[in-house]
């Protein structure tokens, strides 16, 4: 997940253009919140996992704007990919993130994983077995804030917020207020951050 | 981290670390029917055992295999230098065989410093990359039992950091409560031992705990008490007149149990003898994690196999 | 091996040492004729065809006489011969040492200790004794013959059971009173072993941390105050091996404004290491008495200035690899000293201004010699005294490397350490034993002109040492 995306928090700090606004990103959620409402007829069914960190904060988002259209919100949980990765080799042992399925579980669930910035699908490959271990979901949906191209593995997502043309050296920072106390995405060339 | 020898290998940051990747661990497996992750997928865990111990060398061999390693178990029970192969063959071997990882019990104090001494020395010709765990070595050391052991506490206090915690028994003999002081000492708690003084080493005086005399005075102040195992060996070596007066002094009773808080958790490493160190009414109550200490060390045993061999070697 | 040269230690060629310090003091030259120093002076003419040993300003001791050494022959010559042995005492200044009775066969008979003494002669590099044994197979049980032992050709001037304590009080008590009448000494390893039981490590902090099970200085601390006891009602002459413990110092005084007839040494190691070093739980550093603490030390170091322990031994106990390169429980106690000896006693007592340098003669060859009743060592460096030296360059320097030491094994504790003062020269009798860390060959040719001198010091001839070229410096 996190070499996918925005890097460390003095990002938001560091000269970047602005691809999506705080307001836009509200927008952005909310049409993704409708996407998935026609798609499911209401919501019903529905599971939204989040892959951490902003991906789940971007699912408990996504159940709030599914709640103020249809008066209740789906379950939220929260699967980390990182036991599933490929890549575990490549760098020193990280710390792991946190998983919360619903109680209700997931089986025969209409899953909707939610990430913040899609680039390889090596995560979401990872977050999909992970899935596969919790449960069997009747179907497994994608949803992405961002879609920057690049893609390693036969995976696209069913709802993108934007999608975003990129250079491999350049960084997606997704901000979110819950985490980096505002909201915004920006673009930023690898090495700007020195 | 390349091998785990002691708890004085770990800082603060790293153990808490290792605490909480236990709780993820513990989290991503919770509830679910396939109690398996392919995170350790192709690494070759060995457990060498030269003691018994059920409950340790399960522990890491579910621990490993619920992280898809392949785990082979080696009991060198009855091997020793004077009848073949010496500690340090057998480890090289099962190195050049490409364990990615050797837990070793070992009777000697210090045996699993001296394999990761010869694994790092023979690495620089082989090539090969073997994490040691120390499993428990003589009276040195049990770093993972005191890993487990504060999981537990954390999860029944809150935190660990301010929290005053009694270790009562035959500390002397006792690698579990070595490990335990130092590695709660780290971690901010305030350690109280009490025990006969004979079953205190020479030089206690030094370490991070206070040495407290009356197990009937120290109980009610206690956020937890951890009752050490008292060995049959020690009833014949003039430690202690007899059980019974141990247990007068240093059982944890059902009267001595009810002298402590309301929220204070009770812990043993097990095997327990019961009577004698604990009252059977006393293992049994809700204020007992004796079995949490169990499942949690399976948890933490993955944990530090994941800190060992999930990422790139150091 | 070669055919020995059964005269090697009793004839010498003559030999002129010029520019040499007596003790550091003023330059002199002297003058040795069949093993005898026969003149000093300045500016002494140098005789035709003589050798020649420029001292260049060095120190020139008594040769040096070890009470405590491991030769590990018969038995363990997997650690060790009398032959490697000998070279790393020649190299580190002895002219004489103390082979322990721990071999196998133990040392209990004439036949055991004849053959110790007769190797040593063969090799020539040091007098070797042969210390007996005090009880038959150190069992501890039955009096070994010492008064065979002692009247044999090896003339034992010491029996002990080092290794193990002669613990039956009524057995040490026998030994002393036996002793008394042929004039030998009693070797007592001091260590009560019901209190030290598993024992691995000094009991005491570092020992409590790393769960070693603890050796207790009251362990050597009592039974050198029942053998002091037994030793004045038994009249015996009792000498205390490898002193560890401040309180043992304390007793000894006591036994000695006593009158009591007891004498004590203290090895290097117990001058300068500590237990700190058992962290790594590296079992080089392994050693009975065990390293103790820094205060220890300290009273190790003032006892010696003091003379209430009387002389430096080196324990001297070579083990091969694979009885050191285990688990510290599973290795054999014991470290090499014969090489490193006269450097850790510069370390530790001169350099801190404890001890002169006839404090050194005094301590390294003087009071061993006469606790053991040799007549031919540790002798004042004088005219028609015998020419055992140790020439001692006081500002040497050099790196310890175990792998190129003289002896078989390489346990050295001191591996890497740069150690201050380096063994220029040895002389057994007039007779170069070893000179610029190289080792006499005894079937090299001795030509006795210093040109010729040279390419006899290959070490290749030497039946010592021959894989290793005793590089010291």
């Amino acid at each position: 997940m996190a070499d996918d995306r925005r890097g460390d928090p003095a990002g938001a700090t560091s000269p970047a253009r602005e691809l999506l606004s705080a307001a836009d990103v509200t927008r952005t959620i909310a049409r993704i919140a409708h996407q998935i409402i026609e798609k499911t007829a209401g919501a019903s069914g529905v599971v939204l996992i989040g892959i951490p960190t902003r991906g789940a904060v971007l699912a408990q988002r996504l159940a709030d704007a599914i709640a103020e259209f249809e008066g209740s919100a789906p379950p939220v949980g929260s699967v980390d990919p990182t036991l599933y990765r490929d890549d575990l080799r490549r760098r020193p042992a990280r710390a792991l993130e946190d998983t919360a399925v619903p109680d209700g579980g997931l089986d025969d669930a209409l899953v909707v994983l939610v990430d913040d910035v899609l680039m390889s699908g090596r995560t979401v490959r990872a977050a999909l077995d992970a899935l596969s271990d919790h449960g069997r979901p009747r179907a497994v949906q994608l949803a992405v804030l961002v879609d920057r191209g690049h893609r390693e593995l036969p995976i696209r997502a069913d709802d993108v917020g934007k999608n975003v043309p990129t250079a491999r050296d350049e960084q997606i920072l997704v901000l979110l207020s819950e985490i980096d106390g505002s909201d915004g995405v920006r673009l930023r060339r690898s090495g700007e951050d020195g | 981290m390349k091998h785990l020898l002691s708890v004085t290998d770990l800082d603060a940051a790293t153990a808490t670390g290792l605490l909480d990747t236990a709780d993820r661990l513990k989290q991503a497996l919770l509830g679910r029917e396939v109690r398996k992750l392919p995170t350790l997928r192709g690494r070759t865990v060995i457990t060498m055992f030269y003691e018994d111990s059920t409950r340790t060398r399960v522990s890491f061999e579910i621990a490993g295999k619920w992280m898809s390693a392949d785990t082979v178990n080696v009991s060198a029970k009855g091997s020793s230098v004077s009848k073949g192969e010496s500690l340090r063959d057998t480890s090289l071997t099962l190195s050049a065989m490409g364990a990615d990882c050797v837990i070793v019990r070992h009777p000697a104090s210090g045996a699993a410093h001296r394999l990761a001494g010869w694994i790092d020395r023979d690495r620089a010709t082989t090539g090969t990359h073997t994490s040691i765990v120390n499993a428990g070595d003589g009276t040195h050391e049990h770093p993972t039992q005191a890993l487990l052991d504060a999981a537990t506490l954390r999860d029944r206090l809150g935190g660990i950091a301010g929290r005053r915690i009694g270790i009562v028994g035959d500390v002397l003999h006792s690698r579990v409560a070595r490990s335990n002081v130092f590695l709660l000492a780290t971690l901010g708690a305030e350690v109280v031992l009490v025990a006969p003084p004979t079953l205190l080493p020479v030089g206690v005086d030094q370490w991070p705990a206070r040495v407290g005399t009356e197990l009937d005075a120290e109980l009610p102040a206690l956020d937890a008490v951890m009752m050490l195992r008292v060995q049959a060996e020690r009833m014949h070596g003039s430690f202690f007149p007899s059980a019974r007066e141990y247990a007068i002094g240093y059982g944890l009773s059902a009267e001595r149990a009810a002298l402590l808080p309301e929220h204070a958790v009770v812990l043993h490493p097990g095997p327990m003898v019961r009577g004698m160190e604990i009252a059977p009414s006393v293992a049994d109550s809700a204020s007992a994690a004796i079995l949490a200490q169990v499942s949690n060390g399976v948890h933490v045993r993955m944990a530090v196999l994941y800190h060992l061999l999930a990422g790139a070697p150091e | 091996m070669n055919a020995p040269d059964r005269t090697a230690g009793t004839t010498s060629a003559d030999l002129l040492i010029t520019n040499a310090r007596p003790y550091g003091e003023d330059a002199v030259d002297l003058l040795v004729r069949d093993g005898v120093v026969i003149e000093i002076g300045r500016g002494l003419a140098c005789p035709d065809g003589i050798e020649t040993l420029d001292a260049g300003g060095h120190v020139l001791l008594p040769g040096f006489v070890d009470l405590h050494t491991h030769l590990r022959e018969p038995g363990g010559e997997e650690s060790e011969d009398i032959a490697t042995g000998s070279a790393a005492a020649a190299l580190g200044g002895y002219t004489a040492v103390f082979a322990m009775p721990n071999t196998d066969p133990v040392a209990d008979t004439a036949v055991v200790v004849e053959h110790v003494r007769r190797r040593g002669e063969e090799v020539g590099l040091v007098d070797v004794h042969a210390v007996g044994a005090v009880t038959v197979g150190l069992g501890g049980l039955q009096m070994a013959e010492l008064g065979t032992m002692a009247r044999s050709r090896a003339q034992v001037r010491m029996f002990s059971d080092d290794g193990r304590c002669v613990h039956d009080p009524l057995i040490m008590r026998r030994a002393l009173e036996y002793a008394s009448a042929l004039d030998v000494v009693i070797a007592q390893h001091a260590e009560d072993h019901r209190l030290t039981a598993g024992a691995q490590a000094h009991e005491g902090v570092v020992a409590s941390r790393l769960g070693l099970a603890g050796w207790p200085a009251t362990a050597e601390e009592t039974i050198v105050a029942r053998d002091c006891a037994l030793a004045r009602e038994a009249g015996g002459a009792l000498h205390v091996c490898h002193v560890s413990s401040t309180r043992t110092i304390d007793v000894l005084r006591a036994a000695k404004a006593a009158g009591v007839r007891v004498s004590a040494e203290v090895t290097p190691h117990h001058l300068l290491l500590t237990d700190a070093a058992l962290t790594s739980y590296d079992p080089v550093h392994k050693v009975n008495p065990p390293l103790r603490t820094g205060a220890d030390t300290r009273a190790m170091r003032e006892a010696l200035a003091e003379g209430v322990i009387d002389v430096v031994a080196t324990d001297h106990a070579p083990h091969a690899t694979q009885y050191k390169d285990t688990e510290w429980a599973a290795a054999r106690p014991g470290m090499l000293g014969l090489q490193t000896a006269l450097s850790v006693v510069v370390l530790a007592v001169v350099e801190p201004g404890l001890l002169d340098w006839r404090g050194v003669a005094r301590v390294l060859s003087e009071r061993p010699a006469e606790i053991a009743g040799l007549p031919d060592h540790g002798r004042p460096i004088a005219a028609g005294e015998p020419a055992n030296f140790a020439l001692v360059d006081p500002d040497g320097v050099w790196r310890v490397r175990g792998a190129t030491l003289a002896s078989r094994a390489s346990n050295t504790p001191y591996e890497g350490m740069r150690l201050p003062a380096t063994v220029v020269a040895t002389v057994l009798r007039g007779r170069l034993t070893t000179r610029s860390g190289r080792v006499a060959g005894i079937d090299a040719a001795w030509s006795g002109r210093e040109a010729n001198i040279d390419a006899a010091w290959s070490g290749r001839g030497a039946p010592v040492g021959a894989r290793r070229n005793g590089e010291h410096q």
